[in-house]
């Protein structure tokens, strides 16, 4: 039984975190429909400016206070750095190929996440040394639960997401902006006959799928705080489960994106624990396949179609 | 009449057969072992490149796996080699001389790993170009990744005779070294069992592209829809070309195993390196045999020029690929081979 | 007592809906061998929907499609064309990087035997299919007046003749039945005109049958033997030329409500 409870808290942890990543996929996907390979990469941007901001205010210092407030500050932080990259990206590689072949616009991608990737690599950024992010929340151990310690971080971690997801609830489904997303997800020729700006809302998602990936970064190094290299084959990982997950759920669908990440997370997480650790990167593509066999278009369904 | 036939049939093998000889007595005495080894890299590069070109070039899919394909010939053509020498003769040895019998064996490993490489090939392409193609980059990518996680996980490799001959078949079949790699595989690869294959590759591609089946192929490029409506099975066709592909990265990946200065390990064969070959066929034109040629060329020697800067070679490399699809999306010669491009303003 | 003609396409109360919109309701016609058959209506009526279900794109909800008396049920797009059946689209489709040759050259593929090991080894039945195709391709193109423009992109061809080659390589696959779906969009009256005699050669040289999307009324009136109107997916009505220009059903599908005679 702990062992079961224990594995569903790392799964919603672990869930959550690509949840988060996957609604980027999703979102681009929706209106552009193409793959933003470079989106993992800027959950890994994330994770490496939280480090770097966290330790410029110092918090490095062997005598750092752990501080939730701090902990806030650089999660908006970072998300507002990887927003203006997002929409950096959006802006010089991909609206530029805004009409071209879906091919030439992957192909771009894969340029940009490379980009990001290597550059990030460099000495003036971050550099090829693995760093350790430092703790901006004490290690509390909030309860123990038939065996099973809930960990403040565990606890702290997946709310913050939930939190994210459900504000993002709000926003695409019962906001006049959350319509327009929609809108031009469904069919962007109409949406900008309806007088709808299409750039400002293609421009809007990929700031917010951004944001939020920046979120799972800060939150992924809360909870894993040893940060290797940026291309380092951790993260390419993590970004292609979370595609899995929002492929799962039904691409372009937000709620599928959601499920789809914490279905990813459960099923890793299981077949860790009770089948074999090392094998778990392989579960979670054997999902993809059978998926992609029996229902292409995820679970919830997929918005995109193609005109004949 | 035949006979004419049959000259028009094999007469670019024979050529390309004789020219890889030719390299291979002149390595002996004429070319310098660096040179040597930079033109093997090269023939091996040209393969990968006009291989992956019969997918994301001419069938216009996204496959950015390539080197998973690679690492399965590659350690497959190893085992047979590695371990049937033991079981053979005793050692790993290599004989001097040309079509020795350890030649053979090196020439049917890498034919054992085409043939596995083409199988995990139709595996992973069935039931994704069953879907829309940005799947199956995701798929592909997703393979190379399991490859490796598996690959990593193999035990040690065996080192003596004795302990190969009391092993079972799959012992010896999970033996690969794990992390790593496959070392102590015999050094089989010259320069003419590269260019051999190089020759073959090439006849296979432009023969294909300038046939029936060929242009089926490119209508799927263009226009999957009408390729339909015009009577190609378009999946089919995406599945073959994928197969193909896969098989002439196995054979990429069994010379690259047997090449002296390289080693046979799963993070070599990575999303790097599928994503080095894919810069290749970007750059080169997707469609263009020559173009992919052109571009293994000048992308095997640029690192090696560039030795000192290494560290910038993947930022200009993605950079590069940025903005060539911003002003030159068909890359240097497009659809169009060498011969064929106006080399005039009209 | 009339005999049945046993017609080339017979299709029987066909019907799609996309998510809850019904898009073609019981949609019924029976073309015979060389009919000339015209589909009208006001846009959106769902007359390219009619089309994807005849060659394959989309699955009808209900009823049955056969062309000469072979079901089509859910066969492929591919395997259709094998049957004889192709089409031209409404958003010309051609392969724009390859040439105007090559364009009709693709569609003579489904008709070759040899396979890849034929290809690759040169063995004699490819090079002569490799030849006859060729010849084929050449000569269709010589009579749709493309020859000169053989080697050209056909991305490069002006407007009209993109629209004929489109038809060139519909012809290509040795078609019995070649659905258009309006081959006069963005044409001026004389290209019309030349397009015009263009399907009634297909269907008197070539022996084609055809069956023609269209908004361009003359050459509906004038070249078709038989006309369906379709309207909001329901067909309204169907017979000749003659009776649909006055059908007062037709005219308020197209114009609304008719005014008051003056």
């Amino acid at each position: 039984m702990t062992k079961f409870l224990q594995t569903l808290m790392d799964g919603v942890a672990v869930g959550s975190l690509y949840a988060l990543i996957a609604l980027g996929y999703t979102m681009v996907y929706g209106i552009l429909q193409f793959i933003n390979f470079a989106h993992s990469d800027v959950f890994v941007l994330g994770a490496w400016v939280s480090y770097t901001i966290a330790v410029t205010l110092g918090y490095a210092a062997a005598n750092a206070e752990p501080s939730v407030f701090a902990g806030l500050l650089i999660l908006f932080a970072a998300m507002a750095t990887c927003g203006a990259v997002g929409f950096t990206i959006e802006r010089l590689a991909y609206r530029p190929l805004r009409n071209a072949p879906r091919l030439n616009v992957l192909i771009t991608a894969i340029g940009v996440s490379l980009l990001l990737q290597n550059v990030g690599q460099l000495p003036w950024f971050f550099g090829t040394q693995p760093q350790r992010m430092p703790s901006l929340i004490e290690d509390k151990v909030l309860g123990v639960v038939s065996g099973v310690s809930i960990h403040a971080v565990d606890v702290i971690g997946a709310g913050t997401a939930i939190v994210l997801m459900l504000i993002l609830e709000w926003l695409i489904f019962r906001t006049r902006l959350g319509r327009a997303m929609r809108a031009v997800s469904h069919d962007t020729a109409v949406a900008s006959l309806m007088g709808i700006n299409v750039d400002a809302v293609i421009s809007f998602t990929f700031v917010l799928g951004s944001a939020l990936a920046a979120a799972a970064g800060f939150l992924y190094a809360m909870k894993y705080p040893g940060l290797n290299q940026p291309a380092h084959a951790t993260w390419v990982l993590l970004g292609l489960k979370a595609f899995v997950a929002a492929v799962i759920g039904g691409i372009g669908n937000v709620r599928g994106a959601m499920l789809g990440g914490f279905l990813i997370g459960a099923i890793e997480l299981f077949g860790a624990a009770y089948l074999s650790p090392h094998l778990r990167d392989i579960y979670v593509f054997s999902i993809l396949i059978v998926v992609l066999l029996v229902r292409p278009s995820g679970i919830l369904g997929s918005t995109v179609a193609e005109k004949v | 009449m035949v006979a004419r036939s049959l000259w028009g049939t094999i007469a670019p093998l024979v050529v390309g057969f004789a020219l890889a000889a030719g390299l291979q007595l002149a390595a002996g005495s004429v070319i310098a072992p660096f040179y040597a080894k930079l033109l093997m890299d090269i023939g091996i590069n040209i393969v990968l490149a006009v291989s992956l070109n019969l997918v994301n070039g001419f069938t216009g899919q996204f496959s950015i796996g390539h080197a998973g394909f690679m690492a399965v010939g590659g350690y497959a053509a190893g085992t047979v080699t590695y371990y049937g020498s033991f079981l053979l003769w005793g050692s790993t040895h290599v004989t001097e001389g040309w079509l020795t019998k350890g030649d053979l064996l090196f020439v049917g490993g890498c034919l054992f790993g085409a043939l596995l490489a083409a199988l995990a090939g139709f595996i992973v392409g069935l039931p994704s170009l069953r879907l829309r193609g940005d799947y199956l980059a995701i798929v592909t990518l997703g393979f190379g990744e399991i490859l490796r996680v598996l690959l990593q996980r193999t035990g040690d490799v065996l080192q003596t005779a004795d302990q190969v001959e009391k092993a079972s078949t799959a012992t010896l079949a999970t033996s690969l070294g794990g992390s790593l790699g496959f070392s102590g595989l015999p050094y089989y690869t010259d320069l003419f069992w590269v260019y051999v294959f190089v020759t073959i590759t090439l006849v296979v591609a432009l023969r294909l592209k300038f046939s029936s089946l060929g242009r089926a192929f490119l209508s799927i490029r263009e226009n999957e829809i009408a390729a339909e409506a015009v009577g190609v099975d378009t999946t089919r066709l995406k599945v073959r070309a994928f197969v193909l592909a896969a098989a002439f990265a196995g054979i990429a990946g069994g010379l690259f195993a047997h090449e002296i200065g390289t080693s046979l390990n799963p993070r070599e064969l990575g999303f790097q390196k599928s994503f080095d070959v894919v810069i290749m066929v970007v750059l080169g034109g997707m469609g263009s045999v020559s173009g992919a040629v052109l571009a293994a060329i000048v992308l095997t020697i640029l690192p090696e020029a560039l030795r000192g800067f290494s560290e910038f070679r993947m930022p200009i490399y993605a950079l590069a690929l940025i903005l060539m699809m911003i002003l030159r999306p068909q890359g240097l010669l497009g659809l169009r081979e060498i011969w064929e491009m106006k080399w005039r303003k009209r | 007592m009339a005999e049945a003609v046993s017609s080339l396409l017979s299709v029987d109360k066909v019907s799609i809906s996309f998510g809850g919109l019904k898009a073609v309701s019981d949609f019924n016609l029976e073309i015979p061998d060389q009919g000339l058959y015209g589909l009208i209506g006001p846009n959106g009526a769902g007359k390219t929907t009619v089309f994807n279900m005849l060659t394959g794109v989309y699955k009808p909800d209900t009823g049955t499609i056969r062309l000469s008396g072979r079901d089509l049920a859910s066969m492929k797009p591919h395997k259709i064309a094998a049957c004889g059946m192709s089409r031209t689209f409404q958003n010309i489709r051609l392969f724009p990087d390859l040439s105007v040759l090559d364009n009709v050259r693709i569609a003579c593929h489904l008709r070759t035997r040899s396979g890849f090991v034929a290809t690759m080894l040169r063995l004699k039945r490819h090079r002569d299919e490799e030849r006859a195709i060729e010849e084929k391709a050449r000569k269709l193109l010589e009579l749709f007046d493309l020859a000169s423009r053989a080697d050209e992109e056909s991305r490069s061809l002006p407007y009209g003749d993109q629209r004929r080659l489109e038809i060139a390589r519909a012809l290509a696959t040795d078609a019995k039945l070649v659905l258009l779906d309006e081959p006069a969009a963005g044409m001026n009256p004389k290209e019309t005109h030349a397009l015009s005699a263009l399907i009634r050669r297909l269907r008197d040289e070539f022996r084609v049958t055809i069956l023609l999307i269209e908004h361009d009324m003359g050459l509906v009136m004038e070249i078709c033997d038989r006309v369906t109107v379709l309207d909001y997916g329901v067909t309204i009505a169907s017979g000749v030329p003659a009776e649909i220009q006055c059908d007062p059903r037709v005219i308020e599908a197209y114009l609304g409500e008719p005014t008051e005679a003056v």
